[in-house]
């Protein structure tokens, strides 16, 4: 799938920046250890933004093309932030059958973001996942660690607003 | 060549190949081309498109010719049932997520992908028709538009630009959503593109394709109020041929004015006038940066791709750039100042169409800095490929035309400025006349050999007027880096250096006559269409800019001397700093 590109302000801390610093220092030396640089920036930030790719690509001596081609490439690379509240919806077969689609399109509704996508408050983070095992509730969607079942769309909105009041 | 040769068999026949070869090179030592779409000669061997599927005895499955190995009492069938069958289900694939309109692509008649379509008989192009993605067009650089509808994902193009040293375009995504883009998605005038255009001479199909500006120039031609003036580029004539099926390497240039007095061009001049006056400007600036310890090495400024590719890369080192507008400009400038007031005609109806090699100069034309008369110097810049299509759209039988003269007195050249056209010609043009005018003396001979050929990067030292003079000529970005990176460093020690963006000069510029990868990977075309030009340059009576009557007569009417006050005004130009990505 294609990955969306965060439109939200990048903001890096001092201590963020040091961290990054060291593990360029580590890694610079060997362009074979692109990913590695990848996935340790990704710990460092959340996702891997323009601002932190760019940082990889100077610090690397790569062209910063090389470093968003692997980003969208490899899934485990996110170029969105986590929200406060990440929200995933199941996709699998089971909740699929039961309506999953419908709940993922009124949240999409509700927030104004697809799969991938984080809202611009920062609050909420969308995604859609595979089966998490518990297809006897389904459709089912996680907010956080919570687990929630049986959902039909019309329940989206009341539970969205309780994180909202938080 | 200790190593031994390969016997093989390919279709029952005995092939004697070198060890290390491919099945495809040894096929084409019996005269048998296997089709090939994402393969380029060292620089893009991935073996993804699986056109080139052949049959070998004893192995699993069909094997991919460009990249699969020979080997001793091998036997490969080039042509059987099961390999067309393959080519074909291959190119149906291909056909199922192309946007196959191609009744007026510009690439249609000269498209790889619809050559092997025709060859193969696909008759059922929805074969595999399903949904698809509709991508937008990226048409926001100078120079050219990528049309990723017709994009078959061979990366030909990222292997270009990766060999330029500058990636900026890449394949993103994966499976289905894989497309070839700019980082983060980002249009193309946003990133560092040095608009070379070596991308779209690679390109097998409509995918990427120069920004064509020739409904403009129509449009000039048939308003009876402008004089419009065209002139063409060095390389020009040595390569327009080739866009109507002539031999790679013919002299056109007769006919290349036959062609543009046809397509009612007022004016038809030389952009070699303009190369001489660049030779007069440069040695000029040159001898005065030795003279007054200004910033050496001097580094040519012609080639607008790498003038971009310095102020985007180095813009710590823009001081070395020589201040003299290219001799594109230098021609318009010209035109539309001298030119106008000798005609009496208001610069401001005249309409100056360059013939250019190169897809930069759509770039260069319309650079700040660029406009001695207050109006741009040149109005458009149009590719070979560009000119070839209006003279097919004219009705023009190019290849029985005539063989006519360039009007005077802008028309008027040396053989100096006929190389400018090769890596080397600038420095060696250069040196004949910085050269003479160091000594008083005339040259035992005008050929500085030592800065010729295709070598990507050369160096030669001369002796002259006590002084040893360090030179150093690169072609193609990823050389100019090499030489850029010991600037940068400290550890050069050239007086002068010449850089060209494309590697091996304008001849392989991204604006000339496209090749197919079958003719580019097993042909050089930048000495071929080179040795044209130092042969026409041999032929001629004059061979040294300063030596140009209508140089000579330029500066008495008009400039003065070389680095006058006025020169400076009408033919040198400022660069600026640009950032990586915006
Ligand atoms: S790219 Fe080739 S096959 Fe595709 S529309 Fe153009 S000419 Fe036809
Ligand atoms: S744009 Fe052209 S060269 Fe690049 S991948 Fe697509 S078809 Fe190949
Ligand atoms: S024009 Fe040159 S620099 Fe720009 S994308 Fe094409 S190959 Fe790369
Ligand atoms: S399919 Fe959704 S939990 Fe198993
Ligand atoms: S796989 Fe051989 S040419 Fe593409």
């Amino acid at each position: 799938m294609l990955k969306k590109v965060s439109k939200l302000p990048f903001q890096g801390t001092e201590c963020q920046a040091q961290a990054f610093a060291d593990v360029i220092a580590q890694y610079k030396s060997d362009p074979s250890q692109l990913m590695t640089v990848m996935q340790k920036a990704q710990q460092i930030y959340g996702y891997l933004p323009f601002e932190v790719q760019a940082m990889i690509a100077d610090g690397m001596d790569v062209p910063l093309e090389k470093v968003y081609g692997v980003s969208t490439f490899y899934a485990q690379f996110a170029l969105s932030p986590a929200g406060k509240h990440s929200i995933s919806v199941c996709l699998g077969t089971a909740c699929y059958v039961k309506g999953a689609q419908a709940i993922l399109d009124r949240i999409t509704e509700l927030l104004g973001i697809g799969p991938g996508e984080c809202t611009e408050d920062g609050l909420f983070s969308l995604d859609a996942c595979r089966c998490i095992g518990a297809c006897g509730l389904a459709p089912v969607m996680m907010i956080g660690e919570k687990v929630y079942g049986n959902l039909v769309p019309e329940q989206v909105e009341g539970i969205l607003a309780a994180y909202r009041d938080q | 060549m200790a190593e031994k040769n390969i016997h093989l068999k390919i279709n029952g026949m005995e092939v004697e190949a070198p060890a290390g070869s491919t099945i495809l090179e040894a096929a084409r030592i019996i005269g048998i081309e296997i089709p090939t779409l994402c393969y380029l000669k060292e620089i893009n061997e991935i073996g993804a498109c699986r056109i080139c599927m052949v049959e070998v005895k004893g192995a699993r499955g069909l094997v991919t010719a460009c990249v699969f190995p020979v080997a001793e009492g091998m036997e490969v069938f080039t042509n059987t049932e099961k390999v067309r069958k393959s080519r074909k289900g291959t190119l149906e694939l291909i056909l199922s997520t192309h946007d196959k309109n191609c009744l007026s692509c510009v690439r249609s008649g000269n498209c790889e992908l619809q050559k092997l379509c025709k060859e193969f008989g696909v008759d059922d192009p929805d074969y595999y028709a399903g949904e698809n993605i509709r991508y937008a067009f990226d048409d926001s650089a100078a120079h050219m538009v990528r049309d990723n509808n017709k994009c078959i994902l061979c990366r030909r193009c990222v292997a270009a630009c990766d060999s330029q040293c500058i990636s900026v375009i890449g394949a993103n995504a994966r499976g289905f959503d894989t497309h070839i883009s700019s980082p983060f998605d980002k249009d193309l005038a946003d990133v560092s593109c040095i608009s070379c255009g070596q991308c779209i001479v690679n390109c097998p199909t409509g995918a990427i394709v120069e920004k064509d500006e020739s409904a403009a120039v129509f449009a000039a031609i048939n308003d009876p109020k402008k004089f419009v003036v065209v002139h063409t580029a060095p390389s020009i004539r040595v390569t327009l041929g080739e866009a109507f099926g002539m031999k790679i390497g013919t002299n056109v240039q007769g006919k290349m004015v036959a062609a543009l007095r046809r397509l009612g061009f007022d004016k038809v001049f030389d952009t070699d006038f303009g190369a001489d006056l660049t030779i007069m400007e440069e040695a000029h600036e040159f001898l005065e940066r030795v003279k007054n310890g200004g910033t050496l090495p001097m580094i040519t400024s012609c080639s607008p791709g790498w003038v971009k590719y310095c102020e985007h890369y180095y813009p710590d080192l823009i001081a070395h750039l020589s201040s003299c507008k290219s001799p594109q400009q230098m021609q318009g400038a010209v035109i539309k100042t001298w030119y106008a007031k000798k005609l009496g005609i208001d610069p401001k109806h005249i309409f100056v169409v360059g013939i250019m090699p190169c897809t930069a100069k759509k770039f260069e034309n319309k650079r700040d800095d660029q406009s001695a008369s207050g109006l741009p110097d040149v109005d458009i810049s149009l590719t070979t490929r560009e000119l070839a299509r209006m003279i097919e759209s004219a009705g023009i039988y190019f290849r029985d035309l005539p063989d006519e003269a360039y009007d005077n007195p802008l028309g008027d050249a040396t053989g100096a400025a006929v190389i400018f056209g090769a890596t080397g010609g600038v420095m060696e043009a250069a040196l004949r006349t910085a050269v003479e005018t160091l000594t008083g003396e005339q040259l035992a001979s005008p050929d500085f050999t030592e800065v010729r050929g295709t070598a990507g990067i050369k160096e030669a030292t001369y002796h002259v007027a006590g002084m040893d003079v360090k030179v150093a000529v690169a072609s193609g970005t990823k050389n100019a880096r090499v030489l850029m990176d010991k600037i940068r460093a400290g550890e050069a020690d050239y007086h002068f250096i010449e850089i060209m963006g494309c590697p091996g000069g304008c001849v392989n510029g991204g604006g000339q006559p496209i090749q197919h990868a079958v003719v580019r990977n097993f042909h050089d075309l930048r000495s071929m269409r080179a040795a044209t030009l130092y042969e026409a340059d041999k032929n001629l009576p004059l061979r040294k800019s300063h030596e140009s009557p209508a140089i000579k007569m330029i500066y008495e009417e008009f400039l003065g001397e070389p680095g006058s006050h006025l020169a400076h005004e009408v033919l040198h130009t400022s660069y600026a700093a640009r950032p990586k990505y915006r």
